[in-house]
This record gives structure tokens, C-alpha cells and sequence, in this order.
């Protein structure tokens, strides 16, 4: 009934496209939420005047579609003879993308963090560090985490797009395959299919989460 | 270090080219918002509607549309539909794959803005006489529209920033597409790059503009 030429090493190809998928994914996540929180509490201490460069850098990185960063970012490579490989140029940009998302969300959090608990905190006694450190990172994970769960998701999504650079991902992975055995439609499915089981019961724990943990119920 | 002289001018002169490029980038956008905004009414009505078919339709739609990439919809309607004998250009293609992405995000927008406006306003309605499409019409949906505004203005930017996919299936009169082909011509990647960057920042940021403007006037009260 339903034949395919499809073999399980075409199988394993696919599976290495996803590990690279992921592979770029935890990277960029990772540095990005790093530099999210930096920028974060930067754009916090700071306030709105200081810190209007930094805001206009990052809000470039969200008004500026992912694939011309990247291209962008591989042309200037280039120019500048850095050699980096498609990997770290793919990687380098997904974390300024990251990090400009990652710094909104952070920013949330610690506002959303009252000034009177925060100066309950500091006539206490307690220092800058030690204030961030045990009442606003409690409170400020709580509301952020969520929004970050989502953040982490489109990233992963939107890493899709480094096959421009040649980066043999999941998505890229499976139009090789649909190139070669001309099934585009099992082959993508397939693909679509590996993204959704990634995807989605990550997104479910984030929709409970932030079910759960809404500051007002 | 940077042993490269940049060519300014070449993209300078191009410069009327790609923004021909960048109106059909946001022709695409608006008909994608505006077949998204519909199919989202759809989905939201079918998800209330009880139904079980309707409702699981809706379901899977809002789901594959949010948790696969924007990307994979688009090949899905270049390449996936070819399984079905239909061929479509990569306008439409491009078209299709944003609309069903817009479509999924705002469906669940607009559901979360149902969900933020309290049974008993309808039933107080109701109760004052209002026959059921009366109270929706009256009380919810002016409420509703107010809400899901300023999301369904982020997805405008949204839709705006993935027109840039289609280059990946063969689009060349998009700005994208139109930069991409010029580049190709040139190899100036980066000079024509960056002035693509700068328009589609620029557009981005108008249409985040307009709609606050249009936002504090329609919301006045």
C-alpha cells in the first residue's frame, strides 16, 4: 500500500539535522539568556536615558528579519576575515537575537518586582548583590520563566533559518532527502512532525507554568 | 583588518529597486494579516462553537501553526502541496505559509481576549434584552478588538519580518528577494544587506508607530 524510499540511514541523516538544530539552539540560548540578563539589569540600573543606546541596539535585532542578520553577519565575517564557521556566525547572531528578547523579559521581571519589597529588603541591611540575589531573582523567575519557555521555543523555531548559511539542520536535512527521493510531502511531514514533538510539550509546561504561578490568582 | 573597500553607491543606485521590493513585501504582509485575521475569527468561533470536529480542527491548526517553524509552513506549501498536484508560485506559497502562521497566533490571541472579558457582561446584556449576536456584537467584540489590538500589531511585525522566508523558496520580487538577486549580480553582500536591513527596520518601526497612533485615537475612551 504505501511505499517508500526512504531507509533508516535517510532516518539517522534527519537525526543529525535535529541534533544540529538543537545543538544551535542550546548555544544560542544559552549565551543569549546570558547576555539578556546582563542587558537586563543594565537597562534596569540605568534607566530609560542611559540605557537608550543599548534599547535601540536590541530593538534593531527585533525589528530586522532573523535572515538578513545572518547574512549580514556572514558578509561582515568575511570582510573582516574573522573565519569563523557558518556554525559560530549562526551561533554569534542567535544570541544577539536571544539576548535582545531575553532582556525585555528580564527587564519585566524585575520591574514586576514591587520597590517597596525591594526597600523592605535593602533597610534590612541587606546589599545591592544580596537583595538581587534572594528577593528579586525569586520573584522576577516566577514571571519570567514563561515568557523565557516561549523565548527558548522561537529560538529553536527560528534556528531554521541558519540553513541559509549552508548549516545542515533539521529543516535543511529534510530538503536534501526530498531533493533526492522527490516525496516532499512524507519527508516534510516527518520534519514537521520532529519540530512538533520538540515543541509542543515544552509549550504545554509553559502555558501551565504560567497558569500556575500568575501572580494574581 | 578590514582589507575591503564597501561600494556604497552600487546600493545607493539600487536603491529604488528594492523599494518597489519592500511594497510588495508589504502587500504580502497586509494580505497575509488580512486572510489571517479572517481564518483566526473562524478558528475562534469554531473552538467555541462546541462542535468536536470544529473544535479539533481549530485545535490542530493553532498548534501546528505555533509550534512548527514559519519556515517549514512555507516549504510545506511550496513542496508539501506538490504531493497533491497543486503547484503554487512562490508568491502564493509564501502567502499561504504566513497567512496559516498569522492565523494560528491570532486565533489564540483573540481567544485569550474572549477569555479577559467577564460571562456576566454578556449576561447582563442578555439580561437587559439584548438578543445573543446583540451582546456579542455591543459588548464583547468592541472589548475584544481593544484588547487583541496591540498583539495583533506585534503579528503585523511579525508577518512583515517572515516575508523575508521566501527568498529560501525562490521569491525574487520581494525586498528579500529583490536584495538577494542584486547580490547575486554583485556579490556586494553587504552593503546591499545592510541597506535592506535599514528598510525593513524603518517599516517595521512605522507600522509599530501607526498602529499606536491609530490605537490612542480609536481607544480615546
Amino acid at each position: 500500500m504505501f511505499n517508500t524510499a526512504l531507509t533508516w540511514s535517510d532516518l539517522a541523516f534527519l537525526a543529525q539535522g535535529a541534533a544540529m538544530t538543537l545543538a544551535v539552539t542550546a548555544v544560542s540560548v544559552t549565551a543569549g539568556t546570558l547576555l539578556g540578563i546582563l542587558f537586563g539589569v543594565i537597562r534596569v540600573q540605568a534607566g530609560p536615558y542611559w540605557s537608550a543606546p543599548l534599547t535601540f541596539v536590541l530593538d534593531v535585532f527585533r525589528s530586522v528579519p532573523l535572515l538578513i542578520q545572518l547574512v549580514l553577519a556572514n558578509a561582515f565575517q568575511s570582510i573582516a576575515k574573522l573565519g569563523w564557521a557558518p556554525f559560530t556566525t549562526s551561533c554569534v547572531v542567535l544570541s544577539l537575537y536571544t539576548a535582545a528578547y531575553c532582556t525585555e523579559i528580564v527587564r519585566g521581571g524585575i520591574t514586576s518586582v514591587p520597590a517597596t519589597t525591594r526597600r523592605a529588603a535593602r533597610s534590612l541591611g541587606m546589599t545591592w548583590w544580596q537583595d538581587m540575589r534572594y528577593i528579586v531573582t525569586p520573584l522576577a523567575t516566577r514571571v519570567s520563566l514563561p515568557s523565557w519557555i516561549g523565548l527558548t521555543l522561537g529560538v529553536m523555531k527560528d534556528s531554521a533559518l541558519v540553513l541559509w548559511l549552508g548549516l545542515i539542520e533539521l529543516l535543511r536535512a529534510s530538503q536534501i532527502l526530498v531533493t533526492r527521493l522527490q516525496e516532499p510531502l512524507f519527508i516534510l511531514l516527518i520534519c514537521g512532525a520532529v519540530y512538533f514533538l520538540i515543541s509542543f510539550p515544552i509549550a504545554r509546561l509553559g502555558g501551565y507554568l504560567e497558569k500556575r504561578w500568575s501572580p494574581n490568582d | 583588518m578590514f582589507n575591503y573597500t564597501f561600494h556604497w553607491n552600487q546600493a545607493l543606485k539600487a536603491l529604488p529597486q528594492m523599494l518597489d521590493g519592500a511594497l510588495v513585501t508589504l502587500q504580502i504582509a497586509l494580505l497575509s494579516m488580512l486572510i489571517g485575521v479572517i481564518c483566526a475569527l473562524a478558528l475562534t468561533g469554531f473552538r467555541l462553537s462546541g462542535n468536536r470536529v470544529l473544535n479539533g480542527f481549530a485545535t490542530t491548526w493553532v498548534e501546528i501553526a505555533r509550534n512548527t517553524p514559519a519556515l517549514f509552513q512555507i516549504y510545506m506549501a511550496h513542496f508539501g502541496l506538490g504531493n497533491f498536484g497543486i503547484h503554487l508560485s512562490p508568491y502564493t506559497a509564501l502567502l499561504v505559509g504566513i497567512a496559516f502562521n498569522n492565523a494560528g497566533y491570532l486565533a489564540e490571541n483573540f481567544r485569550g481576549a474572549l477569555k479577559a472579558i467577564p460571562d456576566t457582561q454578556t449576561r447582563a446584556g442578555r439580561s437587559l434584552g439584548m438578543t445573543a449576536v446583540q451582546a456579542f456584537r455591543y459588548i464583547v467584540l468592541p472589548q475584544m478588538l481593544r484588547i487583541a489590538f496591540l498583539p495583533t500589531t506585534n503579528q503585523m511585525v511579525w508577518a512583515i519580518l517572515m516575508t523575508s522566508l521566501g527568498v529560501t523558496v525562490g521569491m525574487n520580487t520581494d525586498l528579500a528577494g529583490v536584495t538577494q538577486e542584486l547580490n547575486a549580480r554583485s556579490f556586494r553582500t553587504f552593503e546591499f544587506f545592510a541597506l535592506a536591513a535599514v528598510i525593513y527596520y524603518i517599516i517595521a518601526k512605522a507600522v509599530t508607530l501607526a498602529a499606536r497612533a491609530l490605537a490612542s485615537r480609536m481607544f480615546r475612551y
